[in-house]
């Protein structure tokens, strides 16, 4: 209610614009700006790391060394996850929420935009210094995106420190940008929005930033005592100075389970938006997917030895994470329980952000069924480390994150050009690239089971057949993802005018309480939630 | 030509060229689903695989039938008007419960199995010691004073380019390890360099090699076969080309098997004692530096720059010999060199040192003899 009257002093503030020019982007402080950068930074990312993938692909196209040495693919697969990790997915929902948070809870920015412009900045310069490790000598990582000791300590590239250093950046940016979301939800919310209140958007994010918060020092701390191991003499993951590489799993999965979830629950608030929306029907069980959001974080914290099933953990160990893993199925399967009960007896149609919706729920599922699989520890024996796990991971990062970015990409882009993109195009994009997402994936699943190896640039001859197969959805996927780049760029220029409410079904503050495209500076006066 | 032939002539073209790929990659059997495997622990795992599976497609239909339920009869173009229901504690807490009796359905077979592939100390008739080394295994027969190296077949390097039509590519070792059926097989991995991870489907067996650490699995094998896996965890370049192949043969085979790997040895060792030629010693040092040096130096000696240094013109290759040996036979602190002195017997060593110094574009002009050797250990 503060809003409402300091208002007054700056009520010249929708007047003007942004600044011209280059400088524009490198001082703003406005959330929508930011907001662009970190979606267009992401884009480029993905295009990078999905070109890495094409190089991997086309090696593994057949048996046999044809394109790229050993080295050079192990610099693939290492880059590849990293970047997608870190540079695409994690940085476009950041993004997404600095665009979206304001604009749900009639925020007029963010609460610390200066500390907004300054964790966008680093990235550029993080990513850089990770990708000029190709031109060292000695080369990229080619550790894998999970960098375990001793192969990433005694074993591994000059370069390794430049990988230190851009990953210590990203978090960095990572921790600044998770404060700025925390404080801006707790502190911003217009007046009558009260907590269960909050789009799952927003508490999806909420939760995040506190994951992000909890863990991101905990990947810090693994690679200084990288840093260390290597340059300065200690021996925390060297067997041979009494150290234990065994315990870098540990700390880094500790990291590296939750920032699964990181990269999954904003996804659930995404969907959480869009499907009651083309459903035309609220959300069915607000309530309860709060909780179960809540509760997967919580549990987030307690399974990250599942991906440590064989390394000779004592058997009440794999039991305790066994049963804490299969645990997480009941709250990730209660929300999309909710999903497909709020379309039930709605009154759908299909346009382009509800078709890359239902592909996530579809898709998502699957991959959350195959982790059930995984989760069971025995049989991990037989999946671990093949292209099951490969598949597995897949189906939720690519057809589960990045689906749910595309998808709200398709739902708020309206909002924030005001141009509709092209109706067509979207749904052609959408189908060309979940036929070849599947020729992509799921054959991979039958390689695991078959024995393959995840991480080997040639492969025997009985997996050649998927293989082709796989690599060709992949050059598919691939290409169609360029298709995007030129969508997202026709709807820049022009387009059809979105209405103000743009979705006949949409509801939230962004929707209905602001234009299309949303002005430079919204909810200068603070709208009234009831 | 119409739009439609001419897309249609398209599709026939690349259904055409598909074909012809894929049949003449299809020289090896492809598979779909988890191998039954040769062990009681490989059947159970599969049992245990096949009905987590099959709950899974049942989980998956039901949700998916639903939502193609909705999708079709509750869309808007079919006048569906929207009902405005949205809570349910009742229905919420059903769909949390089912699913956790379910889960502990699954959760009571998967712990008594995972007992049981733990339980590897139980009566173990053979404890097999298994070192992984980049980038091959070490089996030694811990009661049996047997050890041995096995790596890649050259049969594989040799077709690298092109593969197709080779038999087992990349599944065929120099040295198969041999063991008995119907004995309990004790594993003890451990690993001198890097974490590796020794994997054979067909014996569900795999358990990550790791420096400073023991870990043990076991199988017992029952049926006579070749039986082939991979290392499954990333150990560096040559992560992809170090193969395990098990030959499971009976008691009475193994134990002729075994008779003559220890009369190997006496021979090996023998050939220590005498006195070789230049020729004789590179020629068996090329054989030792393409299995045991080229993964890291490169087959012409180039190494990779920045990362592992070459051979051509090396400095240590081209200075004091005593220094050459040293730093095959105790390896070099701190970087990925290992100690070659538990790898290699003293003939290997004599005659790789040799090679490098009188091969690789190298010509120093100096020997060592396999004798020279036995005193450095």
């Amino acid at each position: 209610m503060t809003n409402a009257t300091t208002t007054t002093e700056h009520d010249d503030h929708d007047d003007h614009g942004p600044a011209y020019g280059l400088s524009r982007w490198i001082t703003t402080t406005n959330h929508k700006d930011i907001g662009t950068l970190y979606l267009w930074f992401s884009f480029i990312m993905l295009l990078t790391g999905g070109s890495f993938a094409m190089v991997i692909r086309a090696e593994l196209f057949q048996p046999g060394l044809q394109f790229v040495e050993p080295h050079f693919f192990n610099q693939m697969t290492t880059m590849h996850g990293l970047i997608m990790v870190f540079g695409a997915i994690m940085p476009a929902f950041v993004g997404l929420a600095n665009w979206m948070l304001p604009l749900m809870i009639g925020a007029p920015d963010m609460a610390l935009p200066r500390m907004n412009n300054w964790s966008f900045w680093i990235l550029p310069f993080a990513f850089t210094m990770l990708l000029s490790s190709f031109f060292m000598q000695g080369g990229a990582p080619a550790f894998g995106w999970t960098f375990y000791a001793p192969l990433s300590t005694t074993y591994a590239p000059a370069s390794t420190d430049f990988f230190i250093f851009g990953v210590h950046l990203m978090g960095i940016s990572s921790v600044m940008g998770a404060i700025n979301v925390i404080a801006t939800i707790l502190n911003m919310r217009a007046p009558g929005m009260t907590l269960m209140k909050m789009p799952l958007f927003v508490w999806t994010w909420l939760i995040t930033a506190y994951l992000l918060i909890a863990v991101m020092p905990v990947l810090a701390g693994a690679v200084t005592m990288m840093l260390t191991d290597r340059h300065f003499g200690t021996s925390f993951f060297n067997a041979a100075g009494g150290g234990d590489p065994v315990m870098f799993q540990h700390i880094f999965w500790f990291f590296g389970h939750p920032e699964v979830y990181i990269m999954i629950l904003p996804a659930f608030g995404i969907i959480s938006a869009i499907v009651p929306t083309f459903a035309r029907k609220q959300l069915f069980g607000y309530s309860s997917m709060v909780y179960a959001t809540g509760s997967i974080a919580i549990l987030s914290f307690m399974v990250w030895a599942h991906h440590m099933f064989t390394t000779g953990m004592p058997v009440a160990g794999e039991l305790y994470f066994m049963y804490a893993t299969i645990l997480i199925s009941i709250p990730t399967g209660v929300k999309v329980f909710n999903w497909v009960t709020t379309m039930w007896r709605g009154s759908m149609t299909f346009e382009t952000p509800m078709l890359w919706a239902l592909g996530f729920i579809v898709m998502f599922t699957i991959g959350g069924l195959s982790g059930l699989m995984l989760g069971v520890a025995p049989v991990t024996t037989q999946y671990h480390d093949t292209y099951f796990v490969v598949a597995h991971f897949h189906y939720v990062l690519v057809t589960g994150a990045l689906y749910s970015i595309i998808a709200a990409y398709y739902y708020w882009v309206p909002k924030w050009t005001g141009n509709m993109y092209n109706e067509t195009l979207g749904k052609i994009h959408f189908w060309w690239s979940t036929i070849a997402v599947n020729v992509l994936f799921f054959p991979q699943h039958f390689l695991g089971l078959a024995g393959m190896p995840r991480r080997i640039p040639d492969y025997a001859l009985q997996f050649a057949e998927f293989n082709m197969i796989s690599s060709i959805g992949g050059f598919c996927f691939g290409l169609a993802q360029v298709f995007f780049l030129f969508i997202i760029i026709k709807t820049i220029k022009g387009g059809k005018k979105a209405t103000d409410i743009v979705w006949e079904g949409a509801t939230g503050l962004e929707f209905e309480a602001l234009p299309s495209p949303a002005p430079y500076h919204s909810f200068n006066t603070a709208p009234v939630v009831k | 030509m119409g739009f439609k032939k001419l897309t249609a002539r398209w599709f026939a073209a690349i259904a055409g060229v598909l074909s012809v790929l894929l049949v003449s990659v299809a020289n090896a059997e492809y598979t779909l689903n988890l191998t039954e495997g040769v062990t009681p622990i490989s059947r159970d795992l599969h049992g245990l695989h096949m009905v987590v599976f099959w709950i899974c497609v049942a989980i998956g239909s039901a949700v998916f039938t639903v939502m193609a339920w909705s999708i079709f009869f509750h869309r808007k173009s079919r006048g569906a008007k929207a009902s405005n229901f949205h809570e349910s504690t009742k229905i919420e807490i059903i769909w949390t419960l089912a699913p956790l009796l379910i889960l502990i359905a699954v959760a009571i077979p998967a712990t008594s199995t995972l007992i049981d592939l733990e339980d590897a100390k139980t009566d173990a008739d053979i404890n097999l010691q298994v070192t992984g080394i980049q980038w091959k295994w070490k089996y030694r027969f811990v009661d049996e004073d047997v050890e041995f190296i096995s790596s890649l077949a050259q049969s594989s390097r040799d077709v690298i380019k092109d593969p197709l039509g080779n038999e087992n590519y990349l599944l065929e070792v120099d040295e198969p390890i041999v063991l008995p059926i119907n004995k309990k097989i004790r594993f003890l991995f451990h690993s001198n360099d890097v974490i590796h991870a020794w994997f054979v489907p067909a014996l569900a067996v795999k358990q990550d090699a790791i420096p400073g650490f023991i870990n043990d699995s076991w199988a017992i094998i029952e049926e006579v076969g070749t039986y082939r896996g991979q290392c499954a965890e990333l150990c560096g370049i040559e992560h992809g080309f170090m193969p395990i192949v098990v030959e499971a043969v009976t008691q009475a085979d193994y134990e002729k098997w075994l008779n003559g790997k220890k009369a190997e040895a006496l021979v090996v060792a023998a050939a220590a004692e005498e006195k070789w030629s230049m020729e004789d010693l590179v020629a068996k040092g090329e054989t030792v530096y393409k299995v045991n040096c080229s993964g890291c130096h490169g087959a012409t000696g180039a190494g990779i720059p920045g990362v592992f240094p070459a051979m051509t013109g090396s400095d240590i290759v081209l200075g004091d010999i005593a220094n050459h040996i040293d730093i095959i036979v105790n390896g070099k602190a701190g970087t990925a060199m290992a100690a070659f002195k538990s790898m290699l017997s003293d003939v290997d060593i004599a005659a790789v040192v040799t090679y490098e110094r009188n091969a690789l574009g190298n010509s120093v002009g100096d020997l060592v003899q396999p004798s020279a050797i036995t005193g450095l250990r």
